[in-house]
């Protein structure tokens, strides 16, 4: 029973790495969606290239994130970054309202059509629930624990690296997990300004009205997404056990 | 305690400041797609409204460095908006030469940087003073009002984007009430449908995990792949089922995209209804039971009343989410705000962009500042006044 | 020694810690005590200064505390506080090597040590070294809390509250086992708490604080004869009184010679319990044995009243 949902996911892995490396092996089960003469799999690319294409785009931007995100966190949760805490506050909760599309689009006429905007976009939108987790969980450590380090005579540096930050970890990992899962599926906008994503997939899907097109590429992204997921809330875990 | 009389974030904003006053204030460009030219503060206005303009911001950098009580940042940073606003109309006036319908003024990276700094001021005077959510209110019908007189005033009639809403005001409006049908119909549906379905899930445990799960899973499928998907069983209903094609069922257009959209809010829905259920203290669901109140009274009485907040975050969540998601709708003929965006990429019409884009956030920003004051009046003790 | 002199701390304009003066001997226990808000804790927290103080001086062994970095004193100085604040992600013998490692002991010692520290605390190393506190009672944990706060060998350890989250008969066995260790190690103790009996049962003096003034430090004998203020007899509690003076000392200061009929008291029993056993019984005397069962004379009702008797 417990075995279950490994073997599922395993089964997931399975058939999303079956059908990116031999894609035609699912053509039947696609055969249905699409128009009788129209092609069945995503014939203007590699599903594989664009797949490792999608994922860089998330990786770097979402890597970037993170250590932007961290490393303000970390300083405004010091004595001397103290004063742009309220600040903080306010602006992650303003900032988390921005829609995703809006700052794809915003970001166009700044930096061109291309990667670049996609990049930026993903990159600014995940800063938000990773800047935020960051800091709550360092602003939220029990302050026994955090009291205690003081008086055994750590300095400031020993006890964010010693203490705060390894119980902060779970914590700053869901931000991150989130943030990914937002992105992934965020990147697919980025190929209506030309990013080189899955996107590409189901806009293309949609403008030849056809199905099968549009159902690969967001079950690509969507697989993708729960085994990162899952894979990330197993990682959580791992941190957490041991606290 | 050492103090230094500047203020940390004052000369982060100084700083802030010294380089967006220095970059382009205004673009002016010969038509709507091509590059512009830029032009700083003192070019792009008469002399006088550029010294006055100056003046106002160096006022309230100084301001910003040397005071830290909230009241005075707050009134500086407002006035410095209210300024920016005033001065970029007039700026679009000024740099547009006469009798040119093709030329387009539009604001450049230093206006933005000018307006985000001093909104940046504004928003550590708000949250220094932690105002309650009546006064949070207040704030940002003030804001509004100043933002909607500027707008009727005509101020900013020569400024490009105003020039793409002039030349499409009735779309304009008809592209807004749908994008809000999409955003607040689907909401609507999700909070009807999701409420319930979270009671049963926190009453029957067994449904909880698979529920959630489902819901978790539709959340990982991208918007615009859920949207195209909606499309093929749509069609048919539209075609097959007797009825559905007169109740306005389409494939295409704005029925995937309301679907979708309620599928994506179902998740927080659900999962916010339980939460705050399950977090009705075990002593206030004992006591209703003690003093003899039904499940049904013991429901509405005091287990819905002690999870409305958290509901309404839910609530909160799915209706910001919504009015971002509900641009892409557009890709679909869906139609809303997305529709001026993706046109705007098309044709790489910047203004185009913006018409869509600015609404949407502004949108955004008012719903959720309105829900974070609703969950604060309805939690008991205010949870977050510092947020 | 700990000599704290004229020493004052203010927040907001409010003197929290107001003009102290205390010297504490060296291989003492002294136990401030008062209500909350009385200072007590920010008075405890210059010592290894958690807490800076405005005006005057702590000095430790005749050396200004503020010659050497904070962290690095508060390294020398053992700090253990209510709930315990181990690390939650790491084990128990991880959190005693704290100090060790942070002044570089080796390997080999910190284990030697840890082990230790575990064994006269009463828990098994080889069990509890490689547990995480969240496996631990509630007793254990504040156990291995004292156990780190005592890992460098620190001359001074300081004690905010430390038994506050235990239940009573848990909290009666670790005073007692505090006392044992304090014995064993020679080291000075400074302990904060709000519990009068919890004061009476460990300190050799006690000083008694309320709105950040000292009302009165000295051994609890004078606290109940001669409290210096009516707050001070209030906390000592009047109806209290005789009992206090019975429950600092052991029957074996009042043995006298003689016999007398019915069941022993053990001679390390508190005059207290002895007169609870006496009244009990409905005795006059008592006979007195040492722990080995050796016959030690006998104990009076007469002489446990005297004792428990006021000034005139």
């Amino acid at each position: 029973m417990r075995a279950l949902p490994y073997l599922l996911r395993g089964l997931l892995l399975a058939l999303l790495m079956t059908f990116l490396l031999v894609p035609q092996t699912m053509e039947p089960l696609l055969r249905p969606l699409a128009q009788s003469n129209a092609p069945v799999i995503y014939n203007q690319g590699s599903l594989l290239s664009l797949t490792v294409q999608h994922l860089l785009t998330v990786l770097a931007a979402t890597s970037a994130a993170t250590v932007v995100a961290v490393s303000l966190a970390i300083l405004v949760s010091r004595p001397a970054g103290a004063e742009f805490l309220p600040l903080s506050r306010s602006l992650v909760n303003i900032g988390q309202t921005f829609p995703p599309v809006a700052v794809l689009a915003l970001a166009v006429p700044v930096v061109g059509f291309g990667e670049k905007p996609t990049l930026i976009a993903l990159f600014l939108y995940g800063l938000l629930p990773i800047f935020e987790s960051t800091l709550t969980s360092l602003t939220t450590l029990p302050r026994a624990v955090v009291e205690a380090a003081r008086g055994t005579g750590m300095t400031g540096a020993q006890r964010l690296l010693q203490i705060e930050l390894p119980l902060a970890l779970p914590v700053i990992l869901s931000g991150i997990r989130l943030s990914v899962v937002i992105s992934l599926a965020t990147a697919t906008i980025g190929s209506t300004v030309a990013a080189r994503t899955l996107g590409e997939v189901i806009i293309a899907g949609l403008q030849s009205n056809n199905l099968a097109f549009v159902v690969q590429g967001g079950l690509i992204v969507g697989a993708l997404a729960v085994l990162i997921y899952d894979g990330l809330s197993a990682l959580e875990r791992l941190t957490v056990a041991r606290s | 305690m050492v103090s230094s009389n500047i203020d940390k974030l004052g000369a982060l904003i100084v700083a802030m400041v010294a380089y967006a006053a220095s970059s382009p204030f205004a673009t002016l460009r010969s038509n709507r797609i091509v590059q512009g030219e830029g032009f700083g503060i003192p070019s792009a206005l008469p002399a006088w409204m550029a010294g006055l303009l100056l003046t106002v911001i160096a006022l309230a950098s100084l301001v910003a460095l040397l005071r830290r009580e909230a009241i005075p940042r707050l009134v500086s940073a407002a006035a410095v908006m209210v300024a920016l606003f005033a001065f970029i109309g007039e700026a679009a006036a000024f740099l547009t030469p006469a009798d040119n319908t093709y030329a387009r003024v539009a604001p450049a990276t230093g206006f933005w940087l000018l307006l985000f700094t001093f909104a940046l001021l504004a928003a550590d005077g708000i949250s220094r003073m932690r105002p309650g959510p009546v006064m949070r209110l207040l704030y940002l019908v003030t804001a509004m009002a100043i933002i909607a007189a500027i707008l009727l005033s005509g101020l900013w009639a020569d400024l490009s984007v105003m020039k793409e809403y002039a030349v499409r005001a009735d779309v304009f409006w008809s592209e807004a009430s749908r994008h809000l049908v999409l955003a607040l119909g689907s909401l609507a549906a999700a909070v009807a449908v999701g409420v319930p379905l979270g009671i049963v899930c926190e009453r029957v445990p067994a449904t909880r995990a698979a529920v959630l799960n489902t819901l978790n899973i539709v959340q990982t499928i991208p918007s615009i792949a859920l949207f195209g998907i909606l499309i093929a069983p749509l069609g048919w209903v539209a075609a097959h089922v007797p009825g559905a094609y007169a109740l306005g069922i389409r494939g295409i257009g704005a029925t995937p995209a309301f679907v979708a959209l309620f599928l994506y809010s179902l998740l927080p829905m659900v999962a916010n209804t339980v939460a705050g259920l399950a977090g009705v203290p075990r002593e206030s669901r004992e006591a209703a039971r003690g003093i003899g109140m039904t499940s049904a009274q013991r429901l509405l009485r005091v287990e819905f009343p002690l999870a409305l907040p958290v509901i309404l975050t839910g609530i909160r969540i799915v209706l910001v989410q919504n009015i971002g998601l509900a641009t892409i709708a557009a890709l679909i003929g869906g139609g809303g705000f997305g529709t001026f965006v993706f046109q705007g990429l098309g044709q790489t019409a910047t203004d185009l962009v913006l018409l869509g884009a600015l609404p949407t956030v502004g949108l955004a920003f008012v719903s959720a500042v309105v829900l974070d004051a609703l969950i604060d009046m309805n939690s008991i003790s205010p949870a977050r006044k510092d947020a | 020694m700990i000599e704290i002199d004229g020493i004052t701390k203010i927040y907001d304009g409010k003197s929290v810690v107001d003009d102290v003066t205390l010297t504490i001997e060296p291989h003492t226990v002294a136990v401030i005590v008062g209500t909350s808000g009385s200072g007590k804790t920010t008075l405890l927290r210059m010592v290894n200064r958690l807490v800076e103080p405005d005006a005057g001086m702590i000095r430790l062994d005749g050396e200004d505390n503020r010659t050497i970095p904070g962290y690095e004193l508060r390294r020398r100085i053992g700090y253990a506080i209510q709930g315990h604040g181990l690390f939650p992600h790491r084990t128990v013998a991880e959190n005693i090597a704290t100090v060790p490692r942070l002044i570089g002991w080796d390997k080999e010692k910190t284990a030697a040590k840890v082990r230790e520290l575990l064994t006269l605390f009463q828990l098994d190393a080889d069990l509890f070294g490689p547990r995480y506190p969240h496996e631990l009672s509630g007793g254990e944990q504040q156990r291995v809390g004292v156990a780190r706060a005592l890992a460098a060998e620190p001359n001074v350890l300081l004690m905010d509250e430390p038994f506050g989250a235990l239940d009573p008969i848990i909290r009666a066995k670790a005073q007692d086992d505090l006392l044992a260790i304090q014995k064993h190690f020679g080291t000075t103790i400074i302990l904060v708490t709000h519990d009068m009996n919890e004061a009476f049962h460990l300190a050799d003096k006690i000083a008694v604080m309320d709105a950040g003034r000292l009302l009165q430090f000295g051994p609890p004998d004078e606290l109940v004869r001669q409290p210096a203020t009516g707050f001070v007899e209030a906390m000592v509690g009047a109806s209290e009184r005789p009992f206090r003076l019975l429950s600092m000392r052991r029957v074996s200061d009042l043995a006298e010679p003689g016999s007398a009929d019915g069941s022993p008291i053990a001679a390390t029993v508190t005059q207290q319990d002895a007169l609870a056993e006496l009244m009990w019984t409905g005795r006059s005397a008592a006979p007195v044995v040492s722990s080995d069962g050796e016959a030690r004379g006998r104990v009076t009702l007469e002489a446990l009243l005297q004792r428990a008797r006021g000034p005139k």
